[in-house]
């Protein structure tokens, strides 16, 4: 018996080669990629919007755009980068990609499940973009309160509840795979304290997913029988309640924040080690962070609702479990600066994003506790201020992460390098934009200028078009990146297997890797961050008894 | 292995050996979506408790409702987790006789319930729009209706696969162990719902 490539082996109905890209795949790479390549899309259009926005606040009178569409565009562009460019790319695209090579197994627990999910979030993308062009989108902003969004245009608001709960049903169904993966598919031998730290971030994730999206799910179900069937959950006209309403959307919504950004920390997590060639520094108080922020994330949503009547216990309790979050944010902080300190660091573009991403945090982060402090949110509730630090956390954090995971995955995915000094430019137009765009908007925020409004008072203008200058070079900083991303895949320099000679599992095979992930057994990884180590003490030897590390990969 | 195989059955092995099979885990995903489910359900219920505590209902409006048939019907679903259990020790020891008959109990069960829920909806004195607490009461029984029906559905559709050559079996009881966990988690949802909507 001869013992064939696994390629052979391949169900002969697949489409090969790039159609694979657009059918019902079952392979964890393709629909990671799929996820990937949908959710840049889905940026980009969030991104136009952005523009629209930012255009329209160039001038503190409405003229780009009718109000109409302004909050239209608003609402799209908020709902759009939630539910259709962070949560599928930070979970469902590298957590996909990455997370099967991490427990060392061939696929997902659930391959079939996993496509389903993937396949749910096109329809719903068109739907909710498409409802802008027939029947007119949602104008309640990605909140959706009632009882403005029983009063705004009831088309429109049906179908954004339709595509958001596609998308949660999605991320229910993500969640469910990751959970089973990485805590039921480990290979033989990998403890789970031997697992690279995104694993602890998808299971931290992917917990805070199947408990909280049903409760939004829920939420939107009896929001959407106020509007087609007339009942009053959250009419008060009809007796009902517009703060159960909070309260339920924001038991999703703020967990969702670290749905968001917990992945963003798994992956910067492995991106800073291999770069530094330093272990990571306090793996095990990593992994408890995660877990303590997973805990107090489910029991501080009502900082979101100070000014919305909540009586005074419930104000100090939520300030007291907001500012604990601090804690464990904090200790993961100052492990990344530990991991840096003293290392030998490549400052390439992936680890220029990952530094940059430290610093972002860290003043949305300092911003976000600020606002947990009942006094000085009610003065800065519902303005500019909120959206700068949002902002700060979902774009300086998350994005950002994303950008430098990128830049680092990309020779895994294409088996070829990115353009260093396309992506050095990249970074420093992001950079310097994203900074003048936001920063701006704590000052507008603090003297006084709502968010969601279409014109404001002439005193903030000049303000706002710093702000809209750094919009336009966030704009052109993505013309070196989708020129080098586009350009690389078939002219980049070839990485060979592991260009950056890491020790992570999904660098121990060829790139791209094969179509079961390894040719042979799964290695055995038990030291995941093991840089600057005593080879001798580090065990890298495969179940096949084969070295995968000697030679060139080391150094 | 039939005699089809034969030509394959080498690259079977090694395909076999290369896919390493790895333990069956739907039971466990399934598990992880009804604690999904669940929260669902728990977000209702908080909505409901809430609504309860601080939105006095209209004047003339009241939380009282009839206890008989309920309870009735609470009686039925306890009773069907019991023949779902006895069903699946039957079919664990390959006595499918008896298994598809309490299959077929549970399903009669199941359906009275629902049988039961609509007798109660169509007596009722307030309707779905009238006030908080009817909107609330209804979407809370209908979502678990829901649930019902759906249990039920797959409770027969099992019982067609436990046929003689079906894909129910001693040996591959997946169908009918899925079903049953859903089954349970139906009933102690009802439980719950029973005490804070009919009983509090």
């Amino acid at each position: 018996m001869t013992v064939a490539s696994p390629n052979d082996f391949q169900d002969s109905l697949q489409p090969q080669g790039w159609l694979r890209y657009f059918s019902f795949s079952l392979d964890h790479k393709v629909i990671g990629l799929q996820y990937l390549v949908t959710g840049f899309l889905f940026y980009f259009i969030g991104g136009a919007m952005a523009g629209v926005i930012r255009a329209e606040l160039a001038s503190p009178i409405s003229d780009f755009v009718s109000r109409e569409t302004y909050n239209e565009v608003l609402t799209l562009h908020g709902t759009v980068m939630i539910f259709l460019w962070i949560v599928p790319v930070v979970n469902g695209g590298f957590g996909n990609y990455l997370i099967p090579f991490y427990v060392g197994a061939r696929d997902m627990a659930f391959p079939r499940l996993n496509a389903v999910a993937f396949w749910m979030i096109p329809p719903a993308g068109i739907l909710l973009i498409g409802s802008y062009f027939i029947t007119g989108a949602a104008q309640s902003g990605w909140t959706a309160y009632p009882p403005l969004s029983l009063t705004t245009p009831a088309l429109g608001q049906v179908v954004w509840i339709v595509s958001v709960l596609l998308l949660g049903g999605s991320s229910i169904f993500g969640g469910i795979n990751f959970i089973a993966t990485v805590l039921k598919l480990r290979r033989p031998g990998l403890k789970l304290m031997q697992l690279p730290m995104y694993c602890w971030a998808m299971l931290g994730t992917s917990i805070l997913v199947v408990l909280s999206t049903p409760v939004l799910a829920g939420t939107l179900l009896l929001l959407s029988f106020d509007i087609v069937a007339h009942t009053g959950f959250f009419n008060p006209a009809l007796g009902g309640n517009v703060v159960v309403y909070q309260h339920l959307f924001w038991f999703y919504s703020h967990p969702a924040v670290y749905i968001m950004v917990l992945p963003a920390f798994g992956l910067v997590s492995e991106i800073l080690p291999i770069h530094a060639r330093k272990p990571l520094f306090g793996y095990t108080t990593m992994v408890y962070s995660i877990m303590a922020i997973v805990v107090l994330g489910l029991v501080v949503w009502a900082h979101h609702m100070f000014t919305s009547g909540t009586p005074p216990w419930m104000r100090l309790f939520f300030t007291i479990a907001t500012s604990f979050i601090a804690v464990p944010t904090g200790i993961k902080f100052f492990n990344w600066l530990a991991t840096l300190w003293g290392g030998k660091l490549a400052l390439n573009s992936a680890m220029l994003f990952s530094c940059a991403f430290i610093v972002n945090f860290v003043f949305g982060g300092i911003t976000g506790v600020a606002l947990a402090q009942v006094p000085f949110d009610i003065h800065v509730h519902d303005t500019y201020f909120v959206v700068g630090h949002f902002h700060y956390i979902v774009y300086g954090g998350t994005v950002f992460v994303i950008f430098a995971s990128i830049y680092h995955w990309y020779p895994k995915f294409t088996g070829r390098m990115l353009n260093e000094d396309l992506g050095r430019l990249h970074f420093l137009l992001t950079f310097v934009g994203f900074n003048l765009c936001f920063a701006p908007q704590h000052w507008l925020g603090l003297n006084g200028m709502p968010r969601r409004v279409a014109e404001y008072d002439p005193s903030f203008t000049t303000l706002n078009q710093i702000s809209s200058v750094g919009a336009l070079l966030m704009a052109i900083s993505s013309l070196p990146f989708l020129y080098n991303v586009l350009v690389s895949a078939f002219r980049g320099q070839v990485a060979g297997d592991n260009p950056w000679n890491a020790l992570t599992p999904e660098w121990l095979t060829s790139s791209p890797p094969p179509v079961e992930n390894w040719i042979g057994a799964a290695p055995l990884v038990e030291h995941p961050y093991g840089y600057g180590v005593d080879e001798e003490t580090l065990s890298l030897e495969a179940a096949t008894g084969k070295d995968l590390w000697s030679g060139a990969g080391r150094r | 292995m039939t005699s089809l195989a034969t030509s394959t059955s080498a690259a079977e092995a090694v395909t076999a050996e290369a896919h390493e099979g790895h333990a069956d885990l739907r039971l466990f995903g399934l598990a992880t979506f009804l604690v999904a489910d669940g929260m669902t359900f728990a977000g209702f219920f908080a909505a409901y408790l809430t609504f309860r505590a601080v939105n006095p209902l209209p004047a003339g409006s009241t939380y009282e409702l009839e206890l008989l048939l309920p309870s009735i019907n609470t009686m039925l679903l306890l009773v069907s987790s019991y023949t779902f259990h006895r069903s699946g020790r039957h079919l664990l020891l390959g006595q499918m006789g008896p298994c598809r008959a309490w299959l077929l109990l549970t399903a009669g069960l199941g359906a009275a319930f629902l049988a039961g829920q609509m007798i109660e909806y169509f007596t009722l004195p307030f309707g779905l729009t009238d006030n908080l607490f009817a909107s609330t009461f209804y979407a809370l029984t209908g979502f678990h209706g829901l649930h019902v029906t759906l249990g039920v559905i797959c409770i027969l559709l099992v019982w067609f696969q436990t046929r003689q050559g079906g894909r129910v079996t001693s040996a591959a009881p997946f169908g009918l162990e899925a079903a049953e966990l859903y089954w349970h988690f139906v009933d102690g949802i009802w439980v719950v719902l029973y005490g804070i909507l009919y009983l509090l």
